[in-house]
């Protein structure tokens, strides 16, 4: 079963029937014992940081999250959700999950358009992994955001966007993925990204 | 390389999309979903629902549309019309809608767009404004489907909406809505030069060069088409092969 993290925030549903498609049982939810039995966890989001931070501590959803990556369950993050998964953001100077290493900062290079809002291409770097052999190197993905997280250590990155500078748009690490961009509103290639989420935590 | 966005607007009016002329003279062009549907599978990069009928059990009927498209068309999703609260914007943002798009109800209550960007983010707040020319270089912002001037300059306010947390404006222009002239290039690139978030142009396509000229001459982020796909005059993909001949970026 995949659980996708009810926080209060953003577009869930388009998450939950994505998900559906792919004949997976979801549950969106933000009850504790549904999470730790899921076999996955997606934590979606759009909006503020500082809000998304202050709805999961609320539910207690920071300590089962650091217990999900503790106990290697793949977890998703998309959006505001691989944003939180760092140490801090400049967006409401907030601290995040501190589960990855690194800051959430705002896009401000001169001309231009902030948000970074549409579609652009996503470059597979090695850690990609199984990602890469399921969806197109430098497919088109759908970005609605204003803030990217720029990770200490860069062996995590393991895909590339440029928006001004190459930023990180998609971190692997251990059972942790996260991406910068919307699977659920990416079309195909959106929908083989999330295809290969829900096939971790299967093998074996 | 972030791409121009072809983003077909589907009006719907009691449940069925249609189209006017000058925002009048509705004709009939078919169900949302199968539409909605239609233009995923040819290209679109995202869809603009606008409720035009804007009643209490309309927006009802909007919702349920909302939900039916967001369960088989998995790209971006804006709805407007008739949207004036928080609960308006929460109900649509939960029923699968990525954006929504306000236009009278910012103008009456601008703390809305304010209050909206802090709770739901700026990248969900889209600000419609209908833009009438009224002087060489000059245009006023309308609301209530065109019916009603407001005495506000669209540049002004576009910087206003900017301020207030709008993540897009999506500017129509009223003079050459479903004329097929062409854009209002002159409009799209004045307000496109006084803010720094992305401007979908709106209102006037009739031919291919049209979309060229309103990204190159008038900066759109996007462009906004209705009559000339929903009769299949033409293919979103048409147009995306045409600019992309004419060094355009689109995703193909």
């Amino acid at each position: 079963m995949t659980a996708v993290i009810d926080y209060g925030i953003g577009n869930t549903y388009s998450v939950v029937m994505a998900t559906a498609r792919f004949g997976e049982e979801v549950l969106l939810t933000n009850r504790l014992e549904e999470l730790r039995a899921a076999d996955r966890i997606i934590l979606p989001g759009v909006g503020g940081f500082s809000q998304g931070m202050d709805n999961l501590k609320r539910l207690g959803l920071d300590r089962l999250l650091r217990e999900t990556v503790a106990a290697g369950k793949p977890l998703l993050g998309i959006c505001l959700g691989l944003q939180m998964l760092f140490e801090w953001s400049e967006e409401g100077e907030s601290a995040g999950l501190g589960i990855l290493k690194g800051q959430v900062v705002r896009f401000r290079q001169p001309g231009l358009l902030v948000p970074h809002m549409g579609w652009n291409q996503v470059t597979f770097q090695p850690q990609a992994g199984c990602y890469r052999q399921a969806v197109a190197q430098n497919a088109f993905f759908y970005f609605a955001h204003s803030y990217y997280v720029v990770p200490e250590e860069k062996e995590i990155v393991a895909g590339l966007t440029e928006y001004g500078c190459p930023f990180a748009s998609f971190i692997r690490w251990r059972n942790v993925a996260g991406v910068q961009f919307h699977p659920e509103k990416s079309g195909s290639h959106g929908l083989a990204f999330l295809g290969t989420f829900l096939q971790q935590g299967k093998e074996g | 390389m972030l791409v121009k966005r072809i983003i077909p607007c589907l009006d719907v009016h009691n449940g069925q999309v249609v189209k006017g002329v000058h925002f009048e003279k509705l004709r009939p062009a078919g169900d949302p979903v199968k539409q909605a549907a239609f233009y995923s599978n040819h290209g679109a990069d995202e869809l603009v629902f606008l409720d035009i009928s804007a009643t209490v059990e309309a927006r009802a009927t909007m919702t349920e549309i909302v939900k039916q498209v967001a369960g088989v068309v998995f790209i971006p999703l804006t709805v407007g019309g008739g949207i004036s609260t928080l609960a308006d914007i929460e109900k649509l943002l939960k029923s699968g809608a990525d954006k929504v798009s306000v236009n009278t109800a910012a103008v009456k209550n601008p703390e809305l767009v304010r209050e909206a960007a802090r709770r739901f983010g700026s990248q969900c707040v889209v600000v419609a404004i209908d833009a009438k020319q009224v002087a060489p270089g000059d245009w006023e912002v309308y609301i209530e489907a065109g019916r009603k001037p407001t005495g506000l300059s669209v540049k002004v306010w576009s910087r206003q909406v900017e301020e207030l947390g709008a993540g897009e404006i999506l500017l129509t222009s009223i003079d050459r809505d479903g004329t097929g002239a062409g854009y209002d290039c002159e409009l799209t690139r004045a307000v496109a030069g006084s803010v720094a978030i992305p401007v979908i142009a709106s209102g006037g396509a009739g031919a291919l060069k049209h979309f060229y000229e309103v990204i190159v001459q008038g900066q759109a982020s996007a462009v906004l088409l209705a009559s000339m796909v929903h009769f299949r005059q033409l293919q979103v993909r048409e147009v995306k092969e045409f600019l992309c001949q004419h060094g355009i970026p689109v995703r193909l």
